[in-house]
C-alpha cells in the first residue's frame, strides 16, 4: 500500500513540472513582446527596458526557466508589476473569501446532492428521478452569473432579506459574514449539486444492477439495508472522484461568483490581474490553483485505497 | 452541431432516418431542436431579424424597459437590446461550433497517435494530465489576456482546455479497439499503419466524438460568455451575450433585463445543445453514458 502511495506521489511531480513549463512558456510564446503587452500601448522604450530587466527577459530561455523554478521552490513567486507587493502576500490576503466560499459549497452540495442522486437511482423513472435529472441538466446549462443575478434580484432587491454584494471578514462577527456569504454559496452550490447528483445517480444505477445487490435482495434483506450496506458503500469511489473533478469546476465557479458578488478573493485578484496584465500574479495563481488540484487528486487517489481494497492490487 | 449531423446524414438515408427518430423521439428534444434552429436562423439572418442597428446609440432613450418600440428595452447607451441579443447569437454560435470542431480534430489526431504509438503515449499523456490540472477558465483568461482579445484568440483560448478530454476519449476507444480480433487480423495481414488507423480505428471514434462535440459546443458558448462577462473576451464594442451582460452589471438595479434577457437566451441555447447531445448519445449507444462519455 505504501508502494502505491509513493508511486502516486511520484506520478504527480511530472504533471506539476509540465504545468510550470506551460505557464512559463505562455508568456514567452504568445505573439508579441511580453514587456510591451504588460506595459500597454503608451509605454516608452525606457519603461520596456525596466520591465524586461525585472522579468529577466534578457537571459536565454532555459536560464530564465531554471531561475524561475529555483525561485518558486524557495517560495519566491515574484512581485506584482502594478503594486510591487510580493505575490504570495497578495494571495494570502485574499484567501478568506475564496476558501470560505469553496469549502461551504463543497460540504453543502455533497450533503444535498449525494442523497438526491441515490434516491433518483433507487426510484428510477419516477417523478423524483425526473426532477433530479432536470435539475442537473439545467444546472449545467444556466451560466453561474445568471443564477447569481437571479438570486440577487429575488433575495436582495425584491425581498430585501440579504445584502446585494460585498464581503465582511469573519473576524468582524459571524452574522455580517454569513449574510454576505449565503447568496454566493447558494449560487455556486446549485452548479455543484447538478454535477454530484448526476454522477451519484449514474454510479448508483450501475451498482444496483450488480450481482451482489441481487444476492442481497435474494437473501431477504430489506430495501433500506441493501441500499445502505451494499450499494452506497461501493458508490464512495465514484463520488470521491467527482469531488476531485469538481474541484477544477469550482475554481472556475469561484472566479465568476466572486465577480458577481464583489468578493475580494482569489478570483477577483485573478480577474483584476488579467485586466491589468499583471503577469507574475496570473502565473502564481494558475500555478497554485493547479498545485491544489493535483494535491487534491493525489489525496483522492490515496483515499481510494481505504475505500476500495481491490485497488491495492491493481 | 445539428448542421454537422445533417451533413453526415446526407451520406446514407438510414442516418437521416436515425436523426429524425432522435428529434421526434421526445417532445423535449423536439422543442430543443426547434429553439436551436430558430436561434441559428436568427443569427444567420440577423440584419433582417433585428429591428435596429445593434451598435446605434440613442442617448435620449437610455435604460428603457421593454416596450412596443424596443421589445426587450434598451441598454445604458440607448441601444436596442433585442437587436443586440440577435447579433450576439452570431459570436456565440461561431465560437461554439468552431471550438467543437477544432477541439475534436486536434484531440482526434493526438488521441489516435497516443493510442496507437505506445512510445508517444507516455509523453502525450503527461502533457494532457498537466493541461487538465490547469482550471480551464484561468487558462482561457490568461491566454486571452496575453495575446490580446480577438475572435481568434478567444477561440484558441477556449479550444485548448477542451482538447485533453477529447484526447483521453479517443485514446481509450483506440486502446480497446486495437484488442479486437479484426484489428489483430489486419496487423497480421500486413496492413499499413495508416490503413489500420483510418480504416479500423477511426470509425470507432466517430459516434462518441459526435456526442462529445455537442458537449464541447455547449461548454464553449458558456466559457465565451464568461470570458466576455469578466472583461477578458472579445472587445466590448462587439455585441456578444457576455458583453451585453457585462455592461448591464452597473445598471442591474435600474434595468435587470440587460442581464436577464441575454442570460435567458444563452441558457436556452446551451440547454438545447446539451439535451440534443444527450438524445444523440442515448440513440447512438445507450452504454455510452456509463463509459464516461458525459459532460
Amino acid at each position: 500500500m505504501l508502494g502505491y502511495i509513493v508511486q502516486r506521489i511520484l506520478a504527480a511531480i511530472p504533471v506539476m513540472g509540465f504545468v510550470a513549463l506551460f505557464v512559463f512558456l505562455l508568456l514567452r510564446l504568445t505573439p508579441g513582446d511580453p514587456a510591451a503587452i504588460i506595459a500597454g500601448d503608451a509605454a516608452t522604450q525606457a519603461q520596456l527596458e525596466i520591465i524586461r530587466e525585472r522579468l529577466g527577459l534578457l537571459d536565454p530561455l532555459h536560464v530564465q526557466f531554471f531561475t524561475w523554478i529555483g525561485n518558486l521552490l524557495r517560495g519566491d513567486f515574484g512581485t506584482s508589476i502594478i503594486s510591487g507587493t510580493p505575490v504570495l502576500q497578495m494571495i494570502a490576503s485574499r484567501l478568506e473569501p475564496t476558501i470560505s466560499l469553496a469549502l461551504t459549497t463543497i460540504v453543502l452540495s455533497v450533503v444535498i446532492a449525494v442523497p438526491l442522486g441515490v434516491i433518483a437511482a433507487w426510484k428510477q423513472g419516477t417523478l423524483i428521478d425526473r426532477f433530479v435529472m432536470a435539475l442537473s441538466v439545467v444546472g449545467f446549462s444556466v451560466p453561474i452569473f445568471v443564477i447569481g443575478y437571479v438570486m440577487i434580484q429575488i433575495f436582495a432587491t425584491e425581498l430585501r432579506w440579504l445584502p446585494v454584494q460585498g464581503f465582511r471578514s469573519i473576524t468582524d462577527g459571524f452574522i455580517p459574514f454569513a449574510e454576505r456569504m449565503i447568496l454566493p454559496t447558494l449560487t455556486l452550490t446549485l452548479l455543484y449539486i447538478a454535477l454530484i447528483a448526476r454522477i451519484t445517480r449514474t454510479s448508483m444505477l450501475e451498482i444496483l444492477g450488480e450481482d451482489y445487490v441481487r444476492t442481497a435482495y435474494a437473501k431477504g434483506l430489506t430495501e433500506k439495508r441493501v441500499l445502505m450496506r451494499h450499494a452506497l458503500r461501493n458508490c464512495a469511489v465514484p463520488i470521491v472522484t467527482v469531488i476531485g473533478i469538481g474541484f477544477a469546476l469550482i475554481i472556475s465557479g469561484v472566479v465568476v461568483t466572486e465577480s458577481v458578488f464583489n468578493l475580494p478573493g482569489i478570483g477577483r485578484l485573478t480577474v483584476d490581474a488579467v485586466l491589468a496584465r499583471d503577469y507574475p500574479v496570473i502565473q502564481a495563481v494558475i500555478l497554485l490553483a493547479s498545485l491544489v488540484y493535483v494535491v487534491i487528486n493525489l489525496l483522492i487517489d490515496i483515499t481510494y485505497v481505504f475505500l476500495d481494497p481491490r485497488i491495492r492490487y491493481s | 452541431m445539428s448542421s454537422n449531423l445533417a451533413a453526415h446524414s446526407e451520406e446514407s438515408p438510414s442516418r437521416l432516418a436515425q436523426l429524425r427518430a432522435i428529434i421526434l423521439g421526445s417532445p423535449i428534444v423536439l422543442i430543443a431542436t426547434l429553439l436551436l434552429v430558430a436561434i441559428i436562423l436568427a443569427a444567420i439572418f440577423a440584419p433582417f431579424v433585428a429591428p435596429y442597428d445593434p451598435v446605434r446609440l440613442s442617448p435620449g432613450q437610455r435604460l428603457r424597459p421593454p416596450s412596443e418600440v424596443n421589445w426587450l428595452g434598451t441598454d445604458a447607451f440607448g441601444r436596442d437590446l433585442f437587436s443586440r441579443v440577435v447579433y450576439g447569437a452570431r459570436i456565440s454560435l461561431i465560437v461554439g461550433v468552431g471550438a467543437a470542431v477544432a477541439a475534436v480534430l486536434l484531440g482526434l489526431i493526438v488521441g489516435l497517435a497516443a493510442g496507437f504509438f505506445r512510445t508517444l503515449d507516455a509523453i502525450l499523456m503527461r502533457v494532457v494530465d498537466g493541461l487538465m490540472a490547469i482550471p480551464n477558465i484561468l487558462l482561457a483568461i490568461a491566454i486571452v489576456a496575453l495575446s490580446g482579445a480577438s475572435l481568434w484568440t478567444v477561440l484558441v483560448a477556449i479550444t485548448i482546455p477542451e482538447v485533453p478530454r477529447v484526447v483521453r476519449l479517443v485514446r481509450s476507444v483506440v486502446l480497446s479497439a486495437r484488442e479486437e480480433p479484426y484489428v489483430e487480423a489486419a496487423v497480421a495481414a500486413g496492413s499499413s499503419t495508416w490503413r489500420i488507423l483510418t480504416r479500423h480505428l477511426l470509425p470507432n471514434t466517430i459516434a462518441p466524438l459526435i456526442v462529445q462535440g455537442t458537449y464541447i459546443c455547449a461548454s464553449a458558448i458558456l466559457v465565451e460568455a464568461i470570458l466576455s462577462f469578466l472583461g477578458a473576451g472579445i472587445s466590448p464594442e462587439t455585441p456578444t451575450w457576455g458583453n451585453i451582460m457585462a455592461e448591464g452589471r452597473i445598471y442591474f438595479q435600474i434595468n435587470p433585463g440587460i442581464i436577464f434577457w441575454p442570460g435567458l437566451v444563452l441558457s436556452i441555447t446551451i440547454l438545447s445543445i446539451n439535451l440534443l447531445g444527450d438524445a444523440v448519445r442515448d440513440a447512438l449507444d445507450p452504454r455510452m453514458a456509463k463509459r464516461g462519455i458525459d459532460r
